[in-house]
């Protein structure tokens, strides 16, 4: 089936937004747990995940379902594949090697990231509204 | 969704540093008690994190106990004390003031970061629902 009109209108923003909000989420994890003893940073491999998201699966393998009775199962929907332990930086003596100043960054730029690719796509619905509409509104 | 986690994920960490800053208020305040209810010294406590998942790939803390410090009790040399003992010390509660200060300043920083994290995911949040 041919994408939609809308399908391709939003298509890599929607994957990035989803991506985004995954790794926001991991990130807050680690500054949630920047006093917990043995816990390691973790984070999600932005380029892999949108990779996989786009359809050119590099890393996460799709299930294939040869008959409709098959599980469809979490493929797609799942960024697990794509999360991995921080390597490097200095590890405390408790076993935490979270760098609060550096994961606060990383949520902030991330943050903003979220922010742009809203705004492109608030620019593309709009786009739309005014081709459905015929007018400026 | 994964940015409504993130208001779990910081809440959970604004709690457990709550936690671990009233254990430091208790500490602070009995670190001159040199009995307690048991009859014997006071003991510094101290609270252990530990992750607790809020929602897959949402990694949230809680605290999974209060420890009693095992380090040494602070022997002063007190004869007129009724508590002395035989050769006059009396035992001290096994708080260290610095160290107290020390978590103090570490629990509020941790617990200004996590607001900031649940600021940042409400604006998110906020700005998703007005797309």
């Amino acid at each position: 089936m041919a994408p939609s009109l809308f399908d391709s209108a939003f298509s890599p923003l929607s994957q990035a937004l989803r991506v985004r909000a995954e790794r926001q989420q991991v990130l807050a994890g680690n500054i949630a747990n920047a006093d917990t003893p043995g816990y390691r940073a973790r984070d999600v491999d932005f380029g892999a995940a949108m990779a996989a998201e786009m359809g050119g699966s590099s890393g996460a393998l799709p299930l294939r379902r040869t008959s409709p009775r098959h599980l469809a199962g979490a493929s797609g929907d799942n960024l697990a594949p794509f999360i991995g332990y921080r390597t490097g930086g200095t590890m405390g003596i408790d076993g935490n090697n979270v760098d609060l100043a550096r994961e606060d960054t990383r949520f902030t730029s991330n943050a903003l990231a979220y922010r742009a690719d809203l705004s492109f796509l608030h620019g593309r619905i709009q786009g739309l509204k005014m081709a459905i509409t015929g007018s400026g509104g | 969704m994964s940015i409504a986690n993130i208001l779990g994920v910081s809440a959970s960490a604004m709690t457990a540093q709550t936690q671990r800053l009233s254990v430091v208020a208790s500490n602070l305040a009995n670190a001159n008690s040199l009995t307690s209810s048991n009859g014997k010294p006071y003991r510094a406590h101290e609270v252990v994190f530990r992750t607790a998942p809020v929602a897959p790939q949402a990694q949230g803390v809680r605290v999974a106990g209060v420890v009693k410090s095992q380090a040494p009790m602070r022997r002063v040399y007190q004869p007129g004390n009724p508590l002395a003992g035989p050769k006059g010390y009396v035992k001290y509660p096994n708080v260290h003031v610095v160290d107290e200060m020390i978590n103090m300043i570490s629990a509020s920083r941790s617990y200004k970061a996590d607001a900031n994290v649940a600021n940042a995911a409400k604006a998110l949040y906020l700005k998703t629902l007005t797309l």
